[in-house]
């Protein structure tokens, strides 16, 4: 760069052109220095507010799930149940539910039958322990019902926020989307950390514990599954559903991704999911893919089987079906 | 190593050297980064609630200003390349400040991931031995690769020249050229990754299309001389260092080109969007015209679009031969860019979501501050490095002093 001739160096070195530090400098230097840090501690001010125990040392220095010992573990389990009594004056008890030998769980909802009740979505709630204002807030429940115009499967013209007298109407139909727990998963594919991943049994799980809060996921899912908490979940005390899993219900801290299970806390547990018992026309199928004999076996070797954006290539294991 | 210790003394020393109005400008930026640490610190305690965003839109202002900035760092790469590979004499003089630039602009683009994190304390969750990295499946995982490693070569090209340059000695080129030269592919890959961020999401066709990459490079290399062409004349202005007007009329050129590809491209896309609408129109849609009667990017758009034809036609005529109308046209494309490849890449990804819904977003006040607060730091980090380069540059902050500085002990150093 010095061939530019006006860029030939100087003659004067820099300590000439300035001046040397002086005792005023040095005093006007240190003034503004403190005027730095006061400011510094002025913005940071708000960090004040962060509640004790909120991010103690043992949640930074937390393993992944999949390195826990048992050991590891069950001390976990108790600081978030101990957690959970301090923040909500409730104690779960929080189990970590493991997948069982030889089933992959899958899902089949009746399209023909369904009739957009909504009763699915607030049982999730109700069984999930999500955030919700009000009695009327599902909007982080884990199950969106749409309702559809006839003739047609198209989601565009699709409605979620539908409010008629009553359900259903004549000229729609209606489609809940929940986790579609998919074999070839966007969402497990793109985390960073790898806090989110297929269980054995088909399950797509997220240790809230380890989630950094990208919401990569939630970009990354094609069937709008995933919820972020935005903030700290509000929950009412009677509200608190105390069978908890790590995996699956225990209210999530702040700032991490959560979704549908399947209710894990449950199906693992030889119980169906709750949205499946609250359906009031028997919509819906659960069972074992892998049991030839389950009615989720008889269902997708006899009926008409609708997979959601299929072009996608999720291969998802929740399946719609239709009445002959 | 002495010697070295000595180095950053003195660099401590030129830091905190200067007119009232250099104090000026710093103390203005610092207070801005200061009310957006503070915005910052609201929002770690209270969550991400206090943006705009919502389940539907998941990602906001954030991560399109990330996206735009990751472009920036990649054109320092369109000053090496007539500098090294061409072997243009008058792109040495800036090329440094690209190597700088790249620098302040990857920190901002950290800055903004880091800030849509809803769990910051647990990022180290992503550093290989602590943590758990989902590499190679995740493509997150290869931009933080690519990011940081792009950033630690401009931080050596630049560190080194610079040390050589203080000591008025010839620079050894095995120790800096072979990194120089993996810079320019590192730079293309930075931003080529970043598209595939988007680009490898199946789920969302506003995104999953093979013209983005492309079109990412190609208004990258119209944004990025842009600012270069207004900074490098702040800096012939204000400082003591000469700038000729040949770099400034190689930039110009290039950005002509990139942005003559940029609207080829954007005319492309909008062919296949609006031709024959299928579903996966709808983002579109809502991007230009609106729908379902939400029209919230609209008046944004045509801004940009606006702002993208008037840099067009300044720079493909010879009005922008003149420096005023040049400048015009930078501000036009970086103005244009910005907006069209933040807010009108991003959003309408999510909008309407995966399941038809439309919910808009609009940034709220607390993340604009976070926003305003990076952008500030950015550049007090970039004023900071120009006010510590060039002296050494010119040589009025050397090694020996004493020395006549015009007879150097080796030939002067050329970078």
């Amino acid at each position: 760069m010095s061939h530019e001739p006006r860029n030939e160096v100087s003659p004067k070195t820099i300590e000439q052109v300035y001046r040397p530090v002086t005792r005023r400098t040095f005093l006007k230097g240190a003034a503004a220095s403190m005027v730095g840090v006061a400011g510094l501690m002025a913005a940071l001010k708000p960090l004040l507010a962060l509640e004790q125990g909120e991010a103690t040392l043992d949640d930074l220095l937390q393993k992944h799930y999949r390195e826990l010992t048992p050991q590891e573990m069950q001390r976990i389990l108790q600081r978030l149940e101990d957690k959970c009594q301090r923040a909500y004056g409730v104690r779960p008890a929080i189990r970590d539910a493991r997948p069982l030998e030889g089933v992959e769980f899958g899902y089949a909802l009746n399209l023909t039958r369904c009739i957009g009740c909504r009763r699915c979505a607030h049982a999730c709630l109700k069984e999930n322990n999500q955030s919700r204002d009000d009695a009327n807030d599902i909007e982080m429940s884990y199950i969106r019902v749409l309702e559809m115009n006839k003739g047609a499967i198209n989601l565009e013209t699709s409605n979620v926020y539908y409010d008629p007298e009553q359900v259903p109407q004549k000229d729609k139909y209606y489609m809940p989307v929940q986790c579609h727990q998919c074999r070839q998963s966007p969402c497990t594919q793109v985390c960073p950390v790898q806090a989110t991943w297929q269980e054995p049994d088909g399950l797509v799980v997220v240790d809230y514990n380890w989630c950094i809060g990208c919401r990569y996921c939630m970009a990354a899912c094609p069937y709008e599954a995933r919820r972020f908490n935005y903030k700290r979940p509000t929950i009412v005390k009677d509200a608190i559903n105390p069978n908890q899993a790590y995996l699956s219900n225990r209210i999530r801290p702040k700032g991490v991704v959560e979704k549908c299970t399947f209710c894990l806390q449950r199906t693992r547990a030889g119980k169906y999911p709750a949205c499946l018992e609250v359906c009031p026309t028997g919509a819906r199928v659960f069972g074992n893919l892998l049991d030839p004999a389950s009615e989720i076996s008889y269902i997708l070797k006899n009926k008409r089987v609708y997979l959601l954006k299929e072009e996608v290539g999720t291969l998802p294991r929740f399946y719609y079906f239709f009445d002959q | 190593m002495r010697d070295y210790l000595t180095f950053l003394l003195r660099v401590w020393r030129v830091s905190f050297q200067g007119s009232w109005k250099f104090y000026a400008w710093m103390t203005g930026l610092s207070v801005l980064s200061l009310i957006g640490l503070n915005a910052w610190a609201r929002q770690f305690v209270e969550g991400l609630q206090t943006t705009g965003m919502t389940n539907q839109v998941s990602w906001g202002a954030y991560i399109a200003n990330f996206t735009f900035l990751v472009g920036v760092a990649a054109a320092a790469v369109l000053l090496v390349i007539p500098a090294y590979i061409y072997k243009k004499e008058f792109m040495h003089e800036v090329v440094l400040f690209g190597e700088l630039m790249a620098i302040a602009v990857i920190v901002m683009c950290l800055l903004f991931v880091t800030v849509d994190l809803g769990h910051p304390d647990r990022f180290h969750h992503m550093i290989p031995p602590i943590g758990i990295f989902n590499f190679p499946g995740s493509i997150l995982s290869w931009d933080v690769i690519v990011l940081n490693g792009y950033l630690l070569l401009n931080l050596h090209i630049a560190g080194y020249l610079l040390y050589c340059r203080y000591h008025q000695r010839k620079p050894t080129k095995t120790f800096y050229i072979p990194f120089v030269f993996l810079s320019i592919a590192w730079a293309v890959s930075i931003h080529t990754v970043t598209a595939f961020l988007y680009v490898g999401l199946a789920g969302r066709s506003y995104w999953h299309h093979p013209l983005v990459p492309s079109r990412f490079l190609a208004s990258a290399f119209v944004a990025g001389p842009a600012l270069m062409i207004l900074t490098f004349q702040i800096i012939r202005r204000v400082t003591r260092y000469y700038i000729g007007d040949q770099p400034i009329f190689t930039l110009r050129m290039i950005m002509t080109v990139a942005m003559i590809i940029n609207m080829f491209l954007l005319g492309c896309e909008l062919f296949t969007e609006f031709y024959s609408p299928t579903e996966h129109a709808a983002a579109a849609h809502y991007l230009y015209f609106g729908l379902h009667g939400h029209r919230g990017l609209v008046p944004w758009i045509w801004t940009a679009i606006a702002l993208d034809f008037i840099g067009l036609t300044l720079l493909i005529t010879p009005l922008s031969r003149r420096i005023v109308w040049l400048n015009l046209a930078c501000v036009a494309c970086f103005i244009g860019i910005w907006t069209e490849k933040g807010m009108g890449l991003i959003i309408p990804g999510f909008v309407p979501s995966p399941l038809g819904q439309v919910v808009e977003y609009l940034p709220t006040l607390n993340e604009t501050l976070v926003c305003l607060g990076i952008w500030a730091f950015g550049t007090l980090l970039y004023s900071w490095m120009l006010h510590v380069a060039i002296p050494i540059m010119n040589g009025s902050l050397r090694a020996r002093p004493q020395l006549s500085p015009t007879e150097p002990e080796t030939a002067p150093a050329r970078f």
